[in-house]
C-alpha cells in the first residue's frame, strides 16, 4: 500500500513536471513558428526546381532525338 | 557548367523566402507582415515586363530580319510573361482586401495594369486568329511594338500622373526611398533577379518544346 502511493505521488510529480517542461523542440516552435513555414515553402520551392530541372533535361533529351 | 544561371535562380529564390520572412521589416501600421509581400507581388511585375521588353525586342529583330526564329521567341515571351502578370494581379488583390480592405478598386495603378493584361491577351489571340506564318509573325512583330508602347503609357507615364493608393502614388510608381529601406533592399534585389531568372528559364523551356512540335510538322 505504502509503495503504492509512493508510485502514485511519484507519477503525479512526474505528469506536473511533464507538463512544465512541454516546450520541447523549441527551435521550430520560435518567433510564432515562422521557420516552419520557411521550412515549408523552402521543400516545395525545391521541389518545383527539382522538377523543372527533370523537365529541362527530358526536353535535352529530344532534342538530341530528333 | 552551362547551367550555373538555373542554380543561381533557385539559390536567389532559396534566400528570397529565407530572408522574406525572417529578416526585420520597417514596423508600419495597416501593412504590418504583409510588407513582405513586396519581395514576391513586386518581383512578378517586374518580370512581366522584362519578359514583355525581350519580346519587343525580338519582334522588332523579326520585322528586320524575317527570321521564325525571333518570332517564336517573341511568341513565347509573352506567353511566360502573361502569367507572370497574372500571378501579379491575384497576389495586389489579396493584398489590397487585407490593407485597402477591398480585392479591387478603380486605382490608376490597378486598372492600368489590367488594361495591360488584356491588351497582351490581345496580341496571343490575333496570332492563333492567322494561318500563314510570314503574315501572322509580321503583323503580330507590328502589333507588339504597339502594346510595349501602351504598356510603358498604363505602367509607366499615367500612374505617375495622378494621385493612387497605392505605394508611390503620384509619382513613383512603385516605390520610393521611405518604403523600401537598406534591409528590404537586401532581399529585394535578389528576389526580381531571381524570378526574372526562373521567368528565363521557363520561356526558354516553353521555346524549346515548340521548336519541337515544329519539327515533328
Amino acid at each position: 500500500m505504502k509503495y503504492l502511493l509512493v508510485l502514485f505521488l511519484l507519477g503525479i510529480n512526474q505528469l506536473s513536471i511533464a507538463q512544465e517542461t512541454v516546450e520541447m523542440a523549441d527551435a521550430m516552435r520560435a518567433d510564432g513558428k515562422i521557420y516552419v513555414v520557411v521550412a515549408v515553402i523552402s521543400i516545395i520551392l525545391t521541389g518545383l526546381f527539382v522538377y523543372l530541372f527533370t523537365i529541362d533535361r527530358k526536353v535535352s533529351k529530344l532534342e538530341k532525338n530528333n | 557548367m552551362k547551367n550555373w544561371w538555373k542554380i543561381l535562380a533557385f539559390l536567389l529564390l532559396l534566400f528570397t523566402v529565407i530572408g522574406g520572412l525572417l529578416i526585420e521589416v520597417p514596423r508600419q501600421v495597416i501593412l504590418y507582415e504583409t510588407i513582405r509581400n513586396l519581395y514576391f507581388h513586386v518581383p512578378m511585375w517586374f518580370t512581366m515586363i522584362f519578359l514583355f521588353l525581350l519580346s519587343v525586342i525580338y519582334s522588332i529583330k523579326h520585322l528586320s530580319s524575317s527570321n521564325m526564329n525571333h518570332d517564336l521567341i517573341a511568341k513565347q515571351m509573352v506567353n511566360t510573361g502573361v502569367v507572370f502578370g497574372i500571378l501579379g494581379l491575384i497576389t495586389g488583390s489579396i493584398w489590397a482586401k487585407y490593407t485597402w480592405g477591398t480585392y479591387w478598386t478603380n486605382d490608376i495603378k490597378l486598372n492600368g495594369s489590367a488594361i495591360t493584361m488584356l491588351v497582351y491577351f490581345a496580341y496571343l489571340i490575333l496570332r492563333s486568329s492567322m494561318d500563314e506564318e510570314q503574315k501572322k509573325g509580321r503583323i503580330a512583330a507590328v502589333y507588339n511594338i504597339f502594346a510595349f508602347v501602351m504598356l510603358i503609357v498604363f505602367i509607366g507615364v499615367l500612374p505617375r500622373m495622378y494621385d493612387s493608393l497605392h505605394p508611390g502614388n503620384g509619382g513613383n510608381p512603385a516605390f520610393n526611398s521611405y518604403d523600401l529601406d537598406s534591409n528590404m533592399r537586401i532581399v529585394f534585389y535578389p528576389a526580381v533577379i531571381g524570378w526574372i531568372l526562373l521567368s528565363i528559364w521557363i520561356a526558354n523551356l516553353n521555346i524549346r518544346i515548340n521548336k519541337l512540335k515544329e519539327k515533328e510538322e
